[in-house]
């Protein structure tokens, strides 16, 4: 269904998945939170994976790495360098995880164990993955800490997190997560607890940390300012799917998909001040008793018969661009018009 | 732009299933209120004639629960026991839960110094074991159930004024509250309109437990002769009675002791069914 | 030269004292305390929406909850329509309290869980006796009609809404007292990026009918710069720079504000910067750099900025801007020019 456009090459280096599936028994029926999703994340590539809550896409990217706690079921396809981690043995995927992919997430205050200097938690993650004797290690930490821009590295390597400010501890949620150079970096809303200054600061070091390592990135975020000042592609997602997918430039420049119009719409912007702003009316379904056909047809006005019956695969139609929508070329006319 | 209602979504169905705690609660619950408010109905004999043909029986079809050493019989004993215990452990239990919600209310939703002062009064309270105050306070008031009551109120009100203090304090912290305030309502409207149906919960669910340690303690006082007075059929009275044949003839004592394990948890049941039903959807 | 402000504050300081520690104790050291407010000085004028911005710790709640006397200020006084709001006689206070009102952030928080919407908005309407009894149920439909609810929502209970709804439940509770001035604390910040689109809709269009005053408290530039005529930036608990909306974000004259528009990310992908707005992270709350506040973290600083706190002073029509550097900022024919 989906196709990598050519200059992608993602055969030997990135990440390929493939159809993946996560759903949990739940009393009242079985949800579908991540339903089929394909993905293609190159080296050295940043892509954004937005949506509101409940869109499945941190559960995606937990998915990726099958982290997924019980009773939620993971299937499909995650390739990653030529090896399928969907098949791998737990503890192979162990080794992986933490070394060539790490994650790091929204709330630094709790990712980080309380009662355990810094330090010593970057330190762990290279005594898990390397054979760095005590020495080495210490210096990699200390190295690793001015890395992530942490002022005073070699005295604060010593404190707890409670010493640090959230901006500095997402540092060092990002120094751990870089301590074994991974080539993947999964971001969960890294930067939403912050204030505004202090996410600037962390999204310009996402960045460099690219640029110096060669890092690919999936970056999970609802704010799409942040995708504009990040992210290279980005996939949209509404109820547990892809609803779009292209290059940021082109997302933002013509959306083709109904609720992509409608997220960009609903995001003020400067010279239309206090007009109304386009909004979606309704809020997302529950995954449990999704619509039929599409599962965005109750909140969208372009909506015919056919999305109430059918539902609209992903499709590409043009390079490296996707869309799952029956009107999108209405869609996208209408955004030009306006 | 649409200019029409928001959609909202249907009515959630109340669905929730029958807490077994609640089914338990109101079997054992309503079957000691039928004993207490009709004892004779469910008694096979007077509790109060005596047998001399029948002396320290022990089990069996006529006597399911023996007889004593006047030859009265032990199941309707502790029937028409149940009167007074479930009696005790209403009486004991509401006039400590009222003034206690209201003080805690108030003390919770006011703090500073007056919380400080509550405090102390607390920390006092519960350093001296609950049952040696209440016999000390018997002791210089005189036994009986009536000077029970007082003793046990005396000093029981502070538990749930604590308890509603503290969950006061903060649901007073919550934006409703300062809604509240905001709208500029009154304090008391606050209090006992906002807060305190919000605040409530554990302090009802604590009664329940309270009442079952109310039934305990009114039987250690009768036990001990402090409580309700022989001849009275009083659980703890019974079971006094019984210990100096304990050996000979247990069951003068054991049936007595069930009844008040059996009630008791009723009242924990109901604790619990409680707790559920009261819980609030956030 | 303008008419008097509807609400005026004026010096407004707001300390909260940590409680006192051992150590406090032991050296005989008053207790710690945050200063939440530092001297503010600000002015609402009828009809507009004030927004106020800055992040967190920046004292912005602690103002909304001024402004509506849920807290006392320590020092200073705030006035709605020339009276210190702290001295009104009980029947004037009641009244205040009728015509200022606030609409909170949190959408599970902000209502009584054990009360029905038609309880919630009756017991508004009825003490303050906005309606003969008899009109209450009629008024009702009315409220939730205005705030986009069906008639039925008013046997429902907070839990069955969604975040949305619920705020719009809060903002019926308001408007029932039928208020001169909403104070909005973070009003959408908890929604989804849809959903805030529809409840900012909903306060433009009530704005406009029922002609309100707002004040637009959010960390949010996007959102403030989207529905207000005129913006307040704070730091650390003082207000650095106010002006008209469109002349504070188009030339900034503080290096706060401007620090701060700068970080916040652009919707345009072609113009994004690769180097960060501002350097550094807030200092302790605890132990305020003497001077000017910003001075830890300002590329601009220079000596009489650690010495002296600079007062809002002005830069242009309605702007005011608190930084000794009076040139900072300043449109250059050349920044005239590309507007």
């Amino acid at each position: 269904m989906t196709a990598p456009s050519p200059d992608r090459n993602t055969a030997g280096g990135g990440l390929k998945v493939r159809g993946l599936t996560t759903t949990f028994a739940t009393p009242r029926g079985l949800a579908t939170v991540v339903d089929g999703i394909n993905l293609d994340v190159a080296p050295g590539e940043i892509v954004g994976l937005v949506g509101e809550s409940g869109s499945g896409k941190s559960m995606t990217l937990r998915s990726i790495v099958r982290l997924v706690r019980e009773p939620g079921k993971v299937s499909g396809q995650v390739e990653w360098q030529g090896r399928d981690l969907m098949a791998m043995r737990e503890a192979d995927l162990r080794k992986v995880r933490g070394a060539e992919i790490a994650m790091i997430f929204q709330e630094p205050m709790t990712a980080l164990n309380p009662v355990l200097p810094v330090r010593l938690q970057i330190e762990e993650n290279l005594s898990a993955h390397t054979t760095l004797d005590r020495r080495a290690r210490r210096q990699r930490a200390l190295e690793l800490m001015n890395i992530v821009g942490i002022p005073a590295a070699e005295r604060r390597l010593d404190e707890y997190p409670h010493q640090f400010s959230g901006g500095m501890r997402q540092r060092v949620m990002i120094a751990i997560a870089l301590a074994n150079s991974p080539k993947l970096l999964l971001a969960d809303e890294p930067t939403t607890a912050l204030d505004v200054t202090i996410q600037d600061q962390i999204l310009k070091l996402i960045l460099d940390l690219r640029d110096r390592f060669g890092m690919s990135v999936v970056f999970v975020t609802h704010d799409l300012g942040v995708v504009a000042a990040t992210c290279d592609r980005m996939a949209v997602m509404y109820a547990g799917r892809i609803v779009e997918t292209g290059t940021v430039a082109q997302v933002f420049a013509e959306p083709h998909h109904p609720y992509t119009r409608g997220l960009l719409g609903s995001v003020p912007r400067i010279g239309a001040e206090r007009s109304m702003l386009l909004s979606i009316e309704g809020m997302p379904p529950g995954l449990i008793d999704l619509p039929d056909g599409c599962a965005f047809h109750p909140r969208c006005s372009f909506a015919t018969d056919r999305c109430r019956a059918e539902r609209p695969p992903l499709e590409s139609f043009a390079a490296g661009r996707e869309v799952a929508c029956f009107h999108h070329q209405t869609v996208a006319a209408m955004a030009e018009a306006a | 732009m649409s200019a029409g209602a928001v959609q909202i979504a249907p009515p959630a169905k109340r669905r929730r299933a029958l807490p077994g705690t609640l089914v338990g609660a109101v079997i054992v619950l309503g079957a000691s209120l039928a004993m207490a408010f009709f004892p004779s109905l469910f008694a096979p004999y007077d509790p109060t004639a005596f047998d001399y043909n029948a002396i320290m029986h022990g089990p069996s079809w006529a006597h399911p629960f023996g007889t004593d050493n006047f030859g009265r019989d032990m199941l309707s004993r502790v029937i028409h026991a149940y009167r007074i215990d479930m009696q005790i452990a209403v009486f004991a239990t509401t006039g400590p839960f009222i003034f206690g919600t209201i003080v805690g209310a108030l003390v919770g939703y006011v703090g500073g110094w007056v919380e400080a002062v509550f405090g102390r009064v607390v920390d006092a309270v519960i350093t001296f074991p609950f049952l040696v105050l209440v016999i000390a306070i018997v002791s210089v008031l005189g036994p009986g159930l009536r000077n029970m009551y007082i003793a046990v109120g005396v000093v029981d009100w502070v538990f749930y004024a604590r308890l509603v203090s503290a969950e006061v304090k903060i649901q007073r912290r919550l934006d409703y509250a300062d809604a509240a305030r905001g709208m500029g309502y009154g304090h008391m409207r606050i209090i006992f309109r906002h807060l305190l149906p919000n605040a409530i919960t554990p302090a009802v669910v604590y009664l329940m437990t309270d009442m079952a340690l109310a039934i305990l303690l009114g039987s250690s006082l009768g036990y001990l002769g402090l409580g309700a007075q022989p001849p009275a059929a009083e659980w703890g009275v019974l079971i006094a009675d019984g210990k100096n044949f304990m050996t000979t003839a247990w069951w003068v004592s054991v049936f007595p002791g069930i009844a008040i394990v059996i009630t008791g948890l009723g009242f924990s049941l109901a604790g619990d069914a409680l707790a559920d039903l009261l819980r609030v959807n956030r | 030269m303008r008419d008097m402000p509807l609400i005026s504050v004026e010096g407004v300081s707001k300390r909260f004292r940590l409680p006192r520690t051992a150590s406090d104790i032991l050296t005989g050291r008053p207790p710690a305390a945050v200063h939440a407010l530092n001297n503010v000085d600000l002015e609402v004028h009828r009809g507009e929406t004030l927004g106020i911005v800055g992040e967190s710790g920046c004292g912005k709640s602690t103002l909304a909850r001024c402004l509506v006397r849920l807290l006392e200020p320590d020092e200073g006084l705030v006035r709605f329509d020339g009276k210190d709001i702290g001295l009104l006689p009980q029947a004037e206070r009641r009244a205040f309290n009728r015509r200022v009102q606030m609409i909170f952030q949190d959408p599970y928080s902000s209502l009584n869980p054990r009360m029905s919407v038609r309880q919630v908005l009756s017991e508004a309407l009825s003490v303050h006796a906005m309606r003969p009894k008899a009109d209450i149920p009629a008024r009702i439909t009315e409220l939730l009609g205005l705030v986009r609810l069906p008639a039925d929502a008013a046997n429902r209970y907070p839990h069955e809404f969604s975040g949305g709804q619920r705020q719009r439940i809060g903002i019926a509770r308001a408007l029932a007292v039928e208020p001169e001035v909403l104070v909005a604390d973070e009003l959408v910040s908890a929604l989804d990026v849809s959903v805030q689109a529809q409840v900012i809709n909903l306060l433009l269009d009530l704005q406009e009918r029922l002609k309100l005053t707002v004040v637009f408290v959010a960390h949010d530039l996007r959102l403030v710069r989207h529905i207000s005529h005129r913006v307040a930036v704070m730091y650390l608990g003082k207000v650095v720079e106010t002006g008209p909306t469109e002349a504070l974000f188009a030339t900034p004259r503080h290096p706060y504000s401007k620090a701060l528009l700068d970080a916040a990310p652009e919707l345009d992908p072609a113009r994004q910067t690769r180097v960060a707005a501002a350097r550094g992270e807030l200092p302790n709350p605890l132990d305020l750099p003497t001077g000017c506040l910003f001075n830890t973290r300002c590329p601009f600083a220079f000596e009489r900025c650690f010495a002296e706190r600079p007062n809002l002073s002005n830069r242009g029509p309605a702007h005011f801007a608190a930084c000794h550097l009076t040139d900072f900022g300043k449109p250059t024919p050349a920044t005239i020019a590309a507007q």
